[in-house]
This record gives C-alpha cells, sequence and structure tokens, in this order.
C-alpha cells in the first residue's frame, strides 16, 4: 500500500458530563487508531452513540482530542487546524437542509468556498470553475444551479452541493458524515455514485460515515466497525461482510433488513439491547454484557486489537482464540 | 378472507398551496382486513403520512379531505362530527407518531403521559389506569418502574416502545404507525419491528405501516402498497411485490438499495424527480421518469387494475394483462 494520507493514532476524545454530585467522563471514543490511503473510500459503522461522527468531528478540528495524535498528509495537526488544511479534508453534512443558509443563493457557498480557500484563482475563472464542479456530482446545468436558492433544490440536490463545495478546494479526503441518511431511497444510490466517481476520477479519498452496512459494502474499500468507542473490527469490505468475526458484527450483520433474503426466523428469546454510554468505564471489552460468546476474561480485561490476516483486524478474545 | 374492517374508497386530499391546490392523495382505494399487516412505501412527498393522516382524521388546514370515503367498521370517518370521532379514537384506532423525541412530553412521566390518553377516552380509576399502564409497559418489554421515568431517561427504541405501549393502552383493533422506525439504529429497529409481529399475532390488531424504506417491512407486513405522487401505483402480496414487482417504479425501487448479499453490482436508482402536484402531468405520473414510457403514458392516466389480487397502475402491464 503507498503511504497513507490520513493516520490517526491513540485518538480518544472524552466529554464531561453530570452536575455537581454526578459528574464524569463519557468516553465517546476510545484509543481509535486507523488510516487511509489515497483514492481510499473507508466505511466507519456503528450505531448512533458509537462515535463515528466524534471522530469524524475531532478531524474536522471541531473538537481539541483528549489524547492522541492525527498525521495528515505528513503534518501533525495541532490544537487549530489552519484553513489549508480544511480546504484539503473538508466535511459533507448530514442533514442538507440545515446545513446550507437558506437566504443565500446556492452558488454562495460554492463560489466563497473557491475564494477562501484558492485564492490564485482569479474572480473571472471561479464562476467556471464552480459551474465544473456542479457538473461534476451531477447537477446539470450547472450555472443555472448557482443562481438558484436552497428551497428551489430537492434533499438530494442540496446533499450534492455539499459534495460540490467539499470539492471545490482540492481536497484529498472528505469526511462524509452519513451524507444519504436523511435521502430517500431512490436518491441515495445516485449520491453513492457521486462517492465512486470521485475516488475514481479525481483520486479522493473519502471516509464514509454510516450505520448502513449494506450501503457501505456498496461504496468503500475497506471497512471499520465501531462500538461504544472503539473499534472492533476492521478490513477489507468483502472480509469483513463476508466473514464477520467480531460477534458484534455478526449482530449488525443479522440485523440489516434486506428483502433479498426470504425468510428470517425469529430468535424471540434473545434481546439484541442496546449500546451503552461509556461514563467511566471500568476495563473489559464494552460488548461483553450482550455477547453471546462472553468470557470470564472478556470481563476484566480490554481485548486487544489482534491480527487475523494482513488485512483484517479484531478485538476480540473469542475469535482471536479459536 | 374476512370482512375488511377499513375500506378506504376513492380518498382524495388537497392541500391549499397559493398557487392552486396540490393533490397529495388522489383516488387511493385500498382494504383492510382483521389482523391484517399492510404497509404503505414510497419517496417523501407522495403522500403516505397525508394518507395515515387523512384516515385518522387528523388532518388540518390546509389540507383536507376533498373525496371519498374511509369507512371503518361500517362508519364513514369523514362524516363525523370531531364529537363522535373522538369515541372511536384510541378505542378503535390509535396513532404511533413519526418521532417520538417530539411526540411525547418532555415535562411528564411516562405514566403521566399514558394516564392522560386513559382519562381522555375512559372513565377507569386511578387504580386501572396504573395497572394497565403497567401492563402495556410490560408487553413491549419495559420495566414498569419507567412509569415514573421522563422521557429523555429512556434509550430512543424504548422511547418508541413506549408510544406502542400507549396506542395498545385501549386494545384498539387499528394501529397506525408513521414511520416508527425512521429514528432508530438497525438493531433497536429490528427489535422494534419484532415486538409489533409478536403482539399482533397475540392481540389481533390490524396494523397500516408507513415507511419510506421498503426493506425495514419486507419481512413482516402481509401486503405492500407503494405509492408515487398521490396514487398507489402497485399493491399486493408483500413477497409478490419484492420478488416479481411489476410497477417499473417498483421495479426501480428494488434496484436502489445495494444488498449484503451476492455479487456487488452496479446500481442507478431512479433518475429525475417526481411530478409537481399542483399542475400535475395529464398522463402517468411516473412517465417522465420511466424507461419504458410511450405516448399513451404520457397522455393517458393508467387505471388500477387487479389481476390475480396483484394490482398495478401502468399502461404497458394491463396492455400484456388484456391480451
Amino acid at each position: 500500500m503507498s503511504e497513507p494520507i490520513l493516520k490517526v493514532e491513540n485518538l480518544s476524545q472524552q466529554f464531561r458530563v453530570g452536575g455537581f454530585r454526578s459528574r464524569g467522563q463519557l468516553h465517546a471514543i476510545d484509543e481509535v487508531s486507523f488510516e487511509v490511503a489515497p483514492s481510499e473510500i473507508v466505511a466507519l459503522v456503528g450505531e448512533s452513540g458509537s462515535g463515528k461522527s466524534t471522530i469524524a468531528r475531532v478531524l474536522a478540528g471541531l473538537y481539541p482530542p483528549t489524547s492522541g495524535s492525527v498525521v495528515f498528509e505528513n503534518k501533525v495537526l495541532g490544537r487549530r487546524s489552519s484553513r489549508s488544511v480544511r480546504g484539503r479534508m473538508p466535511m459533507v453534512f448530514q442533514d442538507p437542509f440545515g446545513s446550507i443558509n437558506p437566504v443565500l443563493r446556492a452558488g454562495h457557498s460554492l463560489l466563497r468556498s473557491l475564494k477562501l480557500h484558492r485564492p490564485d484563482v482569479s474572480k473571472s475563472a471561479r464562476f467556471d470553475e464552480a459551474v465544473a464542479f456542479l457538473e461534476k456530482v451531477g447537477l446539470t446545468p450547472g450555472a443555472d444551479v448557482l443562481e438558484r436558492y436552497p428551497h428551489e433544490l430537492s434533499g438530494g440536490q442540496r446533499q450534492r452541493l455539499g459534495f460540490a463545495q467539499a470539492l471545490s478546494s482540492r481536497p484529498s479526503l472528505i469526511l462524509a458524515d452519513e451524507p444519504v441518511s436523511m435521502l430517500d431511497v431512490s436518491i441515495r444510490i445516485g449520491l453513492l455514485n457521486v462517492m465512486k466517481e470521485l475516488r475514481d476520477n479525481d483520486g479522493v479519498s473519502l471516509l464514509y460515515i454510516t450505520h448502513d452496512l449494506a450501503s457501505a459494502r456498496y461504496v468503500a474499500d475497506r471497512m471499520i466497525v465501531l462500538y461504544a468507542g472503539r473499534i472492533v473490527e476492521e478490513g477489507l469490505t468483502e472480509e469483513v461482510i463476508g466473514s464477520p468475526q467480531h460477534p458484534y458484527t455478526r449482530l449488525l450483520m443479522s440485523t440489516a433488513p434486506d428483502p433479498r433474503i426470504k425468510a428470517v426466523e425469529f430468535d424471540g428469546d434473545h434481546d439484541l439491547g442496546e449500546p451503552p454510554k461509556v461514563i467511566d468505564p471500568g476495563p473489559g471489552c464494552r460488548f461483553a454484557p450482550r455477547c453471546p460468546l462472553v468470557m470470564e476474561q472478556c470481563r476484566t480485561s480490554t481485548p486487544p486489537m489482534i491480527e487475523l490476516s494482513p488485512t483484517n483486524r479484531a478485538a476480540c478474545y473469542a475469535v482471536t482464540k479459536s | 378472507m374476512s370482512q375488511p374492517i377499513l375500506q378506504i374508497r376513492d380518498l382524495q386530499v388537497e392541500y391549499a398551496t397559493p398557487n392552486g391546490p396540490a393533490l397529495a392523495v388522489s383516488d387511493v382505494s385500498l382494504d383492510l382486513h382483521e389482523g391484517e399487516f399492510l404497509a404503505v412505501v414510497g419517496e417523501s412527498g407522495c403522500g403516505k403520512s397525508t394518507l395515515l393522516f387523512a384516515i385518522a382524521q387528523l388532518l388540518t388546514y390546509p389540507a383536507s379531505v376533498t373525496g371519498g370515503s374511509v369507512v371503518f367498521e361500517g362508519v364513514d370517518l369523514t362524516s363525523l362530527t370531531p364529537e363522535e370521532l373522538r369515541q372511536h379514537r384510541w378505542r378503535d384506532i390509535s396513532v404511533v407518531m413519526q418521532s417520538a423525541m417530539n411526540a411525547l412530553n418532555p415535562t411528564l412521566t411516562i405514566g403521566a403521559q399514558l394516564a392522560d390518553a386513559c382519562e381522555a377516552h375512559t372513565d377507569w380509576d386511578h387504580e386501572r389506569i396504573a395497572e394497565r399502564s403497567a401492563e402495556v409497559l410490560s408487553m413491549v418489554s419495559i420495566d414498569p418502574v419507567h412509569l415514573r421515568s421522563y422521557p429523555f431517561q429512556l434509550s430512543g427504541g424504548m422511547r418508541q416502545r413506549a408510544m406502542i405501549a400507549m396506542a395498545l393502552l385501549l386494545e384498539p383493533k387499528l394501529v397506525i404507525m408513521d414511520e416508527p422506525t425512521s429514528a432508530l439504529d438497525v438493531v433497536a429497529q429490528r427489535l422494534l419491528m419484532r415486538q409489533v409481529e409478536t403482539l399482533r399475532r397475540e392481540l389481533g390488531f390490524s396494523v397500516l405501516f408507513v415507511t419510506h424504506d421498503m426493506s425495514v417491512v419486507s419481512h413482516f407486513s402481509d401486503r405492500l402498497a407503494v405509492m408515487y405522487a398521490g396514487e398507489v401505483v402497485e399493491l399486493g402480496a408483500t413477497r409478490a411485490v419484492f420478488d416479481n414487482p411489476q410497477h417499473p417504479y417498483s421495479q426501480g425501487l428494488m434496484e436502489a438499495f445495494p444488498s449484503l448479499l451476492g455479487e456487488v453490482r452496479e446500481l442507478t436508482g431512479i433518475p429525475g424527480n417526481p411530478p409537481s402536484l399542483v399542475n400535475p402531468p395529464p398522463g402517468c405520473f411516473f412517465a417522465a421518469r420511466c424507461p419504458h414510457a410511450t405516448d399513451e403514458c404520457r397522455e393517458l392516466r393508467p387505471e388500477l387494475v387487479t389481476n390475480d389480487e396483484h394490482a398495478v397502475r401502468c399502461h404497458l402491464i394491463n396492455k400484456v394483462a388484456r391480451v
């Protein structure tokens, strides 16, 4: 593999919660390490509260991390990332209705992004550039779209605008935080295809954050599964989907609704439960209370990430034992 | 099959807009039998939530029912006065709203909100209310201690299940659910669906379930109605619609979501947008996005034609069926 463009090491993010008497530390993410290679789509999968959005926000410089380091394009990101870093690693947000200023034309955000992040582009060239980016994400005719107000665009079109804006600063990595979860099913696939095109044609990497395993499988080269702030499994997409190792990944696989599976059996007694809020955690695997394979060891010490193959890693005693 | 408990005939709902009336639901006819699970799927803006609201008579200005009837056990709900409607609400028909986060009052305990529903619709005393509240909560696998909990103390999945418990308080014959799973994770979603399925089998109520994500209902519903631009375009047994979708729109929807099984295939989705409902096109509403559209489709509106308990609104299919 070529040199990674993003290297995250032992990243932790804690938030202070509770009042005067019940103060605690919420461990949103705990010692998370992963890498992203050039032109690669990495999916970050997990339930809500698993810390996947927190990772994106730390990378975007919205939170200063509690500990750990982020190396992006061979530079260590500091407490305040500069404008040039943000331009190289922009973010596309989940809510296409809340993330665009409704009183300004669609062109405003795009032209402004060009002005701020690429001051070398002349004023007259900016317009042409903006049109080119809009057409690249499938908003045609671009010149027409620039003039429109956000309310004249559908949810899918707005989210495409978000990608055009992210693209305009010539990024090497786009942080996409659930970019399709608010869109209709029939529109989603178009946007996922845009993400693939950006990777294939423009060599952009994407960190695709989602709870939808099937869509992650559709676009991503590699997959990272998070549970309660820790990485539990990581590997090539087909490896993780084809033979999920960690019991949590298997649980996710079995609950993903798929009409192509003809019949489902009702394992009625097995309560699926819910992920914990990790406040002042003790040692032990965080999945242990819900895990069907739980052993004594799981409750007393935290399982480390073990390499199962050169590309696949999992943090589970039960799996690595067998 | 038994007599349907709910019969919707040619239901029409319009929204008043500055540019003239928008036809949000047009000519929808559906039957719902006792104990049946009917799912209504479609994109946002296709009128599926409006349809539910029209059935429950919850529409407010600018929306109004402008034609058709909703007959529940022989009574046309559209002709009742508010007081008469109140007699039917919750006892016969209850509604589970889309987002439990907003539908529950954050300043009242779960118990107080359950009691509120009972007081509005019954003359039970406090003991009976407390007893029944505890009973319905345990039905949805929530410990009755949570009667004293506030909504923020429950997780999203539990809040949604508390909503279902509330809907079951008076043992209604029909429970209407408006996207109850959309704010939940896949695991919580699955748990909720299973709970609904178990309760339906035990208590025998009918379910009318609206969702935009048809994969959610694929394993649970008996019949499936696909809506597009305010019309039912396909209606049939769930498995039949999934395995052999007839209408080009249903076919497109099937092609729109990736699978966890088999080869990874290039998918296309359905390009384009639904038509404006203020000035709808003369022909089939899907013609502009349909890959097989002919001149007939663009000019003449197709009828919903039933063939072997599978109804489709499409010229192309109906022509084949007629021959």
